[in-house]
């Protein structure tokens, strides 16, 4: 008993400490200039507010993150106050999020690009903040266009042909390691988003609509797919079923491929002062399926949550309204080109004069698609390997796109029961 | 032994008992209990993000006939079943044995394909599984044997008196001192289809006609980690069995070479049986050890349906499906494979090794 009451008191005590300034533990990854843009946003907002910001840094494979976070948060440890999640991850962490709806100014929440904020709202719950975005963009050698006499591809269809062309002749010309079209067919989430891209651009949908309905299975996603069958062991090497990012700009950033989908990271690599690529290598939207089709870019990118468990929930909102504020992400834009979540910035001539890459980007951004993982929950992994599987067994030539998708809408109506997540 | 015990052994036992509590309780806290609550576990529906109590579901995990025990809808009181053949979602009661319309929720008039309603389930009835207990047994075996051979192969040639011998077996060690995460990555570079060195090598010597995507193809990827395995594992074999070739008595081999033995009989008959026991700690060191192999597959191939490992299977059900109740199923399988080949190994060992005596 007495030891209860003296637990109390300590506990009232350190209550009234936190008023006054509390200790917050930030989360946010290490990749490149992450870790020093995190740490500088951090300290200027200990200057202005007083409270003490922890920074920690989760492993640095997505999938790692996760299941660190998973751990956490399931234990319902207050060890982590406000962290950088996946755009895809809302959906799985949610249960241990705190909702945000009532807590942060709507004003704010509305400014973010309406794609954006869609991905972290789930109901009237806002489970994060958009941080910066990610989205597929096409890589192209604008030195070999010119030379082979070619235009940038707006359709599928095209690059397939230019790639070939292109291919055909480079590999006549003696580089006969060449390959037209580079990305990412590893049985993994890159495949799903590069799927995604194919099967939206040739007016396929989205796997799982809006309201939940299954809708993989249609003739446009079919086409897509098929199309994109014939690419493996043509225009694209064999090995690309086994690739990842790293493994396609290994290819793209040697000078052996024309055309490379991958994230807006590869840009600044590609240009750096030891890429024999870097006065060539140029960047667009990626193409449509057919002069019907609308181009598709699969979003990606960063969101600050705060954890349900937080003991300071009010410091690790202001903190999050912070770290996600135009400003600092004007000032990450210039510092690091992580992409702002505000379609505002891109308007700004200045900042698009100091970060030229935006200029490009802003036309991608208008062409965005969600993976569906706001609606799917906690199952969002298991629809993703669903389909990356059956993309993956349609690319292998081990079925035709339509049977694949047969196979798979069959398989998430059952996960779901019929579409009700 | 005999009935009575004197007081002084029964104090002493009870001393024994009290100095070995501490490392026991250890054990209890970091061995037992944690495989306990992971076989437990294996018997519930938990997922990893639905924080209410899981529910128990018997071997539902493992093996169950007829609907799906995932598809159970509580507020309907049915199961959720999808009639593939005739496009129709319904609602099942298992007590009518009846099927209703899921949207209206009316009887359900239509015709119902129930062979392919009611099916096997559970990771027991699944291909996936079956297929990464197959891809887990071939490279344990091929892998161990092949270490074993070529680990002995290395030792005997360590075991005769050379110059540098020290420096030559440091050197060999060097695979074996390199994590299997980095060496797992750096050979997944090396092996790669446009920029790895093995294509360039093979391509210059005119063994292969064109670049060879290594870890692509299902067929060549279990091979390549079977490689890798070779090439970082053997050195450790190889030290083991050296260890064991230095304990031997020089006598016996001296005694041979007077009775003008053949050197190959000689190992046969004599090097191959005294180093018996020490070969057989090493195989099932190394056999363990391969059976749970997890990082290579997951690093080095595609994690496609057909390239899977036992633990990698258990890994994606727990942590990326969030299914910690199949997951767990999946973990106590993988438990249970590795137990039956170790008793299996144990047994035969023991059967070879009786009539010796």
């Amino acid at each position: 008993m007495h030891r209860f009451a003296y637990c109390l008191v300590t506990a009232a005590l350190a209550g009234a400490g936190q008023a006054a300034a509390a200790t917050l533990t930030l989360s946010c990854t290490a990749l490149g200039a992450e870790a020093d843009l995190c740490r500088e946003a951090a300290d200027r907002w200990s200057a202005e507010t007083g409270h003490t910001v922890e920074i920690v840094h989760p492993p640095q494979s997505a999938s790692e993150q996760l299941a660190l976070y998973q751990q956490l948060l399931a234990a319902e440890s207050p060890d982590i106050d406000v962290l950088q999640i996946d755009v895809i991850w809302p959906g799985i962490l949610g249960p241990h999020l705190l909702d945000l709806s009532g807590r942060v100014d709507p004003d704010i929440l509305s400014a973010h690009a309406p794609a954006l904020l869609a991905g972290v709202q789930r109901g009237d719950a806002v489970l994060a903040l958009p941080w910066f975005v990610d989205a597929g963009v096409l890589y192209y050698r604008a030195d070999l266009l010119d030379q082979h006499v070619y235009d940038v591809p707006s359709t599928w269809q095209e690059l397939t042909e230019t790639a070939a062309a292109i291919q055909e002749a480079e590999r006549a010309a003696g580089n006969d390691r060449f390959w037209g079209f580079v990305w990412q067919g590893r049985a993994y989430e890159g495949l799903t988003c590069n799927a995604l891209e194919w099967i939206a651009s040739f007016g396929g949908g989205t796997v799982v609509d809006a309201d939940g309905s299954i809708t993989l299975a249609n003739d446009a996603a079919a086409a897509a797919l098929d199309l994109a069958a014939s690419w493996v062991g043509t225009i694209s090497p064999p090995g690309v079923l086994n690739y990842t990012e790293e493994d396609a700009r290994a290819v793209f950033q040697s000078g052996d491929a024309l055309f490379m989908r991958n994230w807006p990271y590869a840009f600044a690599l590609a240009q750096g002062p030891d890429s024999p690529i870097a006065e060539g290598v140029a960047v667009a939207v990626l193409p449509a399926g057919g002069p019907d089709g609308n181009p598709a870019a699969t979003l990606g990118g960063g969101l600050i949550a705060v954890s349900r468990y937080s003991r300071h929930p009010d410091e690790a909102v202001a903190l999050a309204t912070f770290l996600t504020s135009p400003e600092e992400q004007r000032r990450r834009a210039i510092a690091g080109s992580y992409a702002p979540t505000y379609p505002d910035l891109y308007g700004d001539a200045e900042l698009v004069a100091a970060v030229p890459f935006l200029g490009l980007f802003g036309d991608t951004l208008a062409s965005v698609v969600a993976r569906p993982a706001a609606v799917t929950g906690g199952y969002y992994n298991e629809v993703s390997s669903i389909f990356y599987g059956a993309v993956h067994a349609v690319l292998s030539g081990a079925q035709s796109g339509q049977a694949a998708l047969a196979d798979a809408r069959a398989e998430l109506i059952r996960l779901s029961r019929g579409g009700s997540w | 032994m005999t009935g009575r015990t004197s007081p002084l052994a029964r104090r002493r036992a009870r001393a024994a008992w009290l100095f070995l509590a501490p490392v026991l309780a250890v054990l209890v806290l970091v061995a037992a209990w944690p495989l306990a609550a992971t076989i437990g576990l294996g018997f519930t529906d938990a997922r990893l993000d639905r924080p209410e109590a899981p529910r128990f579901v018997g071997l539902a995990n493992y093996a169950r006939f007829g609907p799906d025990a995932e598809s159970w809808d509580a507020e309907r009181q049915g199961y959720f079943v999808y009639d593939e053949a005739n496009d129709a979602m319904l609602l099942y009661r298992a007590a009518e044995d009846a099927f209703y319309d899921w949207d209206t929720g009316a009887p359900h008039a239509g015709p119902v394909d129930r062979a392919a309603l009611f099916q096997w389930h559970g990771i027991l009835t699944d291909p996936v599984w079956w297929r990464s207990v197959w891809n887990t047994a071939l490279f344990t075996v091929v892998s161990v044997g092949l270490e074993v051979a070529l680990g002995l192969v290395i030792a005997l040639a360590l075991h005769a008196h050379m110059p540098g011998r020290g420096l030559v077996r440091a050197a060999i060690l060097i695979p074996w001192a390199i994590p299997t995460v980095v060496s797992a990555q750096m050979w997944g570079w090396m092996l790669h289809d446009q920029v790895g060195v093995v294509n360039e090598i093979l391509l210059g010597l005119g063994l292969i006609g064109e670049r060879l995507a290594w870890t692509a193809d299902d067929a060549t990827a279990i091979w390549a980690v079977v490689a890798v395995d070779v090439w970082k594992t053997t050195p450790f074999m190889a030290l083991l069995l050296l260890a064991a070739l230095q304990m031997l008595p020089e006598e016996v081999f001296e005694a041979g070479r007077l009775d003008g033995v053949h050197p190959l009989k000689m190992f046969w008959r004599v090097t191959l049986p005294l180093i018996r026991p020490a070969l057989m700690v090493a195989v099932i060191f190394r056999l363990l050890d391969a059976l749970r192999v997890f990082d290579l597959f997951y690093l080095l191939t595609s994690n496609s349906d057909r390239t899977l490992a036992m633990s990698v299977y258990a890994r994606r059900e727990m942590i990326e499906f969030q299914d910690l109740g199949r997951g767990s199923a999946a973990a106590t399988l993988v438990f249970l494979v590795i137990a039956g080949f170790t008793a299996a190994y144990v047994a035969l060992g023991r059967m070879t090794l009786e009539p010796e005596r």
